[in-house]
């Protein structure tokens, strides 16, 4: 037997202390950081857990599954010398795993290809592909105005009781590149939801047909807190040995990063770590690109991971700590407003907030439309005078305004009604989003398009 | 070279503690455990001692050995810098990747320079002459665009004795021998060394009177920035700081540019490295990579090299000062920086002060923004270090200590403003809550080499957008129909302004970048618009004349429609501007 091999298999009786789901023991040989123990509980059940710090012969394991019924004398701990691995394949497709990549859909645990890391490693800038290739999704606030392209990470910032489900859903049925008929592969990762919010996205995969291709990761709501930590990772890793061994396409649904960062704050606090906004703990923001970063696309390499996580914005606040840090290492973000729920327009994307990075490099010419980047740009200055328009109008009355406004006012509205609104089955080419968006622009008179050429009005205007 | 000089005692994420230390120095280099992972000593007390670790440190156990040379955090310099990427402590990250994979693995320890590169150097000295630390003693054209001057390190001077004939070295090569005053002979090589936190020493500070000239219309003639001057760019999240940044380093009149991506995303590294060597230089008709080097520390790199990656690159850009060339650094984002100082402090225990951030916060960035300036070298040649430094306020609040403090220290903020972004007002400078104090320094340039009016036609224009700031409070409750037409002139110039003058799309093959001669044509008619429609309205003509005039929308795309090589064509616009008017003044007269 190797070293490593003797010292995996010493069994250590009895722990110091149990704080939450912390446990500290001492005595033991010098184990590294980050590395994986085993905690068996007095009954024999073992649970998994990282060590958070570790000195001279003793160790802080933070423990997965909870500490629940463990005794100071009774608990014994193993070390196993390596991080968190999750076994990989192409065998994971159509298969349910908990936070630590364990499978809990009642089958036997999937063959493993390769054991890798959970923690994942940077990728090297200088090995990575700019992402560039238009995912249409056939929703056209998306398409037209917060283009997605493939190895982007995008997320939605929602709050609670909007439709931010059902978009997702929609946009894993409806996303395809134009020209390949590659679809992708999804793998989602539920932390902390409800069980009928699990239910409706299986279902809808179910419906969709794409269950066969999806790959899920659930820590439900009443799980424990704790294994919220690493879903997101063990997703991600599935997700990296399927774009970046097998070269597909994958789609990861993260959803809900709120209840992640929750659960961050929660072990920091126990850890009486100095906080900084909110309770949040300092490192929140590497802790949040450590997992965000782990999207796009590697050069010589087909496939490619584009993120989605979902995040409910608490009390519908932007500048809350978990939107505001996610939006600093997201590349945009596509924001759901109450007031356009409240009157009934799907999906309540907010028009002008919304806002994707890598659009610029993935439109125009041979990728969507010669005129997509003014058009775009010409509805987020209309709309943002709207906005000016309205606030005026619930002043002085809009009898009041200017016919210049009052012509506003009506392409604010043929705006959020023709544009922005569309079917929850409804799949708009790229052509059809950009030609209602013509079609709402063109009420204004010729001289307030000024961000649209010459050539374009000449070609689009009133047609 | 290295000797074991403790043990690793604790480990807690990046920080590591360490017991039975000997012969450590303060701000030593160190490598920790088996993988040897990079690290810096942060603290010493009596035999034990904290370490800031570079890479990531899972996996690391205490009892495992720590090594030590015994010498700081230093950077190589010499030829083979520029068109370099590297991490933040200057590994160069595409050497990484040909050596393993497209992941960054730990433990990997690569020279920062190609050393086995034969340069063509050329000798500038002859032995028997006196020198001291600073002057040249070689060159070597490092990329058709720079000209790498090798110079006697700081601290040396004597006679020189020997020096080696022109021809092919690489970069370990002794190029002359200089006799100090001891008598003892020290060899001088094509690269150095230099620790990263100590300043390079300079003859004296000289003031700031040329601007960094940076294409951009809202900085060049409103907020301007000296060479040698500093700015922060405060924003929230999608304001478009990275987006100045690159601009920035793309157009702006500097000889050599040391990009920081300090804590941001890794595409937008992938997007510089993919684009800079395509984009040509529209002065030196050269690619920009060739007057670039590039630091990349990406949010999910270790969170103790991100520290120390504004370090490195103002190490960098202070080397080239020193050749006598003009280096303009931009640090994306400062607050990264300042949230990885945070972290590595709250690891340590410190006691926080405003939002926990350590109480030496305002100490480290003024230390940082005060190694910019406009220098006389060692060596007597002029050179000089700008910083733009962007910030990245949690909620977009400018209130929070980053922004706070950072303003302190420097003089000039482009503050970016939400709402400008949100209607994809591009770039989204702020009129009224950015300012720069470099505007006087400056203005001799502007008006010795583009006309005496400078100063004014700038003054004026603030005076307007000023003025309209107020106005805007009465439309927002009654709306615009009340103002008199001499008000609403204001409105619709300022709207003129801010359409054609101050957006600027970075993206358009023309307006990406405005000479300043265009930008004061295109300031002199839309002026003038103001003057001679303010005019028309006081002899009785309406707003509703003026604004229909056809010429406005010759004005509104002038951005766009006229090349930075033929801006003689705004005189026609100018003329038919002009015309227009006068067509409008017959009628009343």
């Amino acid at each position: 037997m190797t070293e490593k091999n003797l010292k995996q298999a010493r069994e250590y009786v009895g722990i110091s202390q149990v704080a939450g789901p912390l446990v500290a023991v001492k005595g033991i040989h010098n184990v590294g950081y980050n590395e994986l123990a085993e905690v068996i509980d007095p009954d024999g059940n073992v649970r998994l857990g990282s060590i958070l710090e570790c000195s001279e012969g003793a160790a802080v394991i933070q423990v997965f599954e909870g500490t629940s019924g463990l005794s100071i004398p009774d608990t014994r701990i193993r070390f196993r010398g390596e991080p968190l691995t999750m076994g990989v394949s192409g065998e994971l497709f159509g298969r349910v795993f908990n936070g630590l990549g364990q499978p809990i859909d009642g089958g036997p645990a999937p063959r493993a290809e390769m054991n890798m890391d959970v923690n994942g490693l940077p990728i090297n800038p200088t090995a990575r592909e700019y992402p560039r290739k238009f995912i249409q999704t056939g929703i056209s606030a998306i398409d037209g105005m917060n283009t997605l392209v493939r190895g982007q990470k995008l997320p939605i910032f929602s709050g609670t009781g909007l439709p931010h489900n059902r978009i997702v859903a929609q946009i894993t049925r409806q996303a395809k590149i134009i020209g390949e008929d590659t679809s992708f592969a999804v793998v989602f990762a539920a932390m902390g939801i409800k069980h009928d919010v699990a239910q409706y996205f299986i279902r809808n995969f179910e419906e969709s047909g794409v269950l066969e291709k999806v790959v899920l990761f659930l820590n439900l709501a009443d799980d424990p807190s704790v294994e919220r930590l690493v879903t997101p990772r063990t997703a991600l890793t599935a997700a990296e040995y399927l774009a970046f061994t097998m070269n597909m396409h994958v789609l990861v649904i993260l959803t809900d990063m709120t209840n992640y960062c929750e659960s961050l704050r929660e072990i920091s606090t126990i850890r009486e770590e100095i906080p900084s906004r909110k309770g949040y703990p300092g490192y929140l923001y590497s802790d949040l690109s450590n997992i965000y970063e782990r999207a796009g696309m590697i050069s010589g390499i087909d496939g490619s991971i584009t993120q989605m996580p979902i995040l409910t914005m608490p009390n519908d606040d932007i500048s809350h700590p978990v939107p505001d840090l996610s939006g600093y290492i997201t590349e945009g973000q596509i924001v759901l407003e109450r007031d356009l729920d409240h009157r009934n327009i799907y999906p309540p994307i907010a028009g002008l907030p919304s806002l994707s990075r890598l659009m610029k490099d993935g439109i125009g010419e041979g990728m969507t439309r010669e005129d997509h980047a003014h058009v775009a740009s010409q509805l987020f200055a209309a709309y943002s005078h709207v906005k000016d328009v309205r606030a005026l109008a619930a002043v002085i009355g809009a009898e009041e305004l200017t016919p210049l406004d009052k012509v506003y006012l009506e392409v604010g509205d043929r705006f959020e009604r023709e544009f922005l609104s569309q079917g929850e089955y409804e799949d708009r080419s790229i052509t059809e989003t950009l030609d209602i968006g013509w079609s709402v622009i063109s009420h204004l008179p010729k001289e307030e398009l000024y961000r649209i050429s010459e050539e374009e009005l000449n070609k689009y205007y009133g047609k | 070279m290295l000797e074991i000089i403790g043990k690793v005692d604790k480990v807690i994420g990046p920080v590591v503690h360490a017991r039975e230390i000997d012969k450590a120095r303060m701000l030593d280099l160190v490598e920790v455990g088996d993988y040897h992972l990079v690290g810096e000593i942060v603290k010493l007390d009596r035999d034990r001692a904290v370490i800031q670790v570079y890479e990531d440190t899972t996996g690391l156990a205490p009892g495992t050995n720590i090594y030590s040379a015994g010498v700081p955090l230093s950077v190589d310099l010499g030829p083979g810098l520029i068109g370099t990427i590297y991490d933040g402590i200057q590994r160069p990250l595409e050497v990484i990747r040909d050596s393993s994979d497209q992941y960054i693995q730990k433990g990997i320890h690569v020279s920062p320079l190609d050393r086995e590169k034969k340069w063509q150097y050329k000798p500038s000295l002859a032995p028997g002459i006196g020198v001291s630390g600073g002057e040249i003693v070689g060159t070597v054209q490092e990329t058709v665009l720079i000209e790498h001057k090798v110079l006697i390190p700081p601290g040396v001077a004597g006679k020189v004795t020997w020096v080696i004939d022109e021809g092919e070295y690489n970069v370990d090569e002794t190029v002359a021998t200089v006799e100090n005053s001891d008598g003892d002979s020290v060899a001088v090589k094509m690269s150095q060394r230099w620790p990263v936190r100590k300043g390079r020493p300079v003859r004296e500070r000289k003031p700031l009177s040329i601007p960094l000239i940076t294409g951009q219309r809202v900085i060049d003639t409103l907020f301007p920035v000296a060479k040698g001057g500093t700015v922060v760019v405060p924003g929230g999240f999608g304001t478009g700081k990275t987006m100045i940044q690159h601009a920035l380093s793309k157009w702006s009149d500097a000889d050599l540019i040391v990009y920081i991506g300090c804590g941001e995303r890794g595409n937008e590294m992938t997007d510089v490295l993919i684009e800079f060597p395509k984009l040509i230089d529209p002065r030196s008709k050269r690619p920009i990579m060739e007057r670039t080097i590039l630091i990349a520390n990406t949010s999910n790199m270790p969170v103790a090299a991100r520290e120390a990656s504004i370090y490195t690159g103002i190490t960098i850009a202070e080397y080239y000062r020193d050749q006598g060339y003009h280096v303009a650094i931009m640090a994306d984002s400062t607050s990264r920086w300042a949230e990885a100082l945070r972290e590595l402090s709250g690891r340590m225990e410190e006691m926080p002060a405003d939002e926990g951030y350590p109480a030496y916060l305002p100490t480290r960035l003024a230390e940082f923004y005060e190694r910019a300036g406009m220098v006389q070298t060692l060596g007597g040649d002029q050179g000089s270090i700008s910083i733009v430094g962007s910030v990245s306020p949690p909620g977009g609040d400018f209130s929070e200590p980053v922004t706070q403090h950072s303003k302190r220290f420097v003089r000039c903020t482009w503050a970016l403003d939400r709402q400008l972004a949100n209607a994809r007002h591009y770039p989204a400078i702020s009129w009224l809550d950015s300012y720069s104090e470099y505007v006087e320094e400056i203005s001799g340039w502007w008006e010795e080499n583009f006309g005496g009016e400078w100063m004014d036609l700038r003054r004026r224009i603030m005076d307007l957008l000023q003025n309209e700031g107020k106005l805007q409070q009465v439309v927002k409750l009654v709306g615009p129909d009340v103002l008199p037409d001499t008000q609403r002139i204001v409105l619709e110039t300022c709207t003129m302004f801010k359409n054609a003058f101050l957006q600027q799309n970075s993206f358009d093959k023309i307006d990406m970048f405005c000479v300043p001669e265009k930008q004061v044509k295109m300031l002199q008619v839309i002026l003038e618009f103001y003057d001679l429609g303010l005019e028309n309205i006081n002899k009785g003509a309406t707003i509703h004349q003026i604004k229909k005039l056809e010429v406005t929308s010759d004005i509104m795309r002038m951005k766009f429609s006229v090349g930075n090589d033929e801006i003689e064509k705004i005189d026609e616009i100018r003329d038919k501007l002009n015309r227009s008017m006068q067509r409008i003044a017959e009628m009343f007269e």
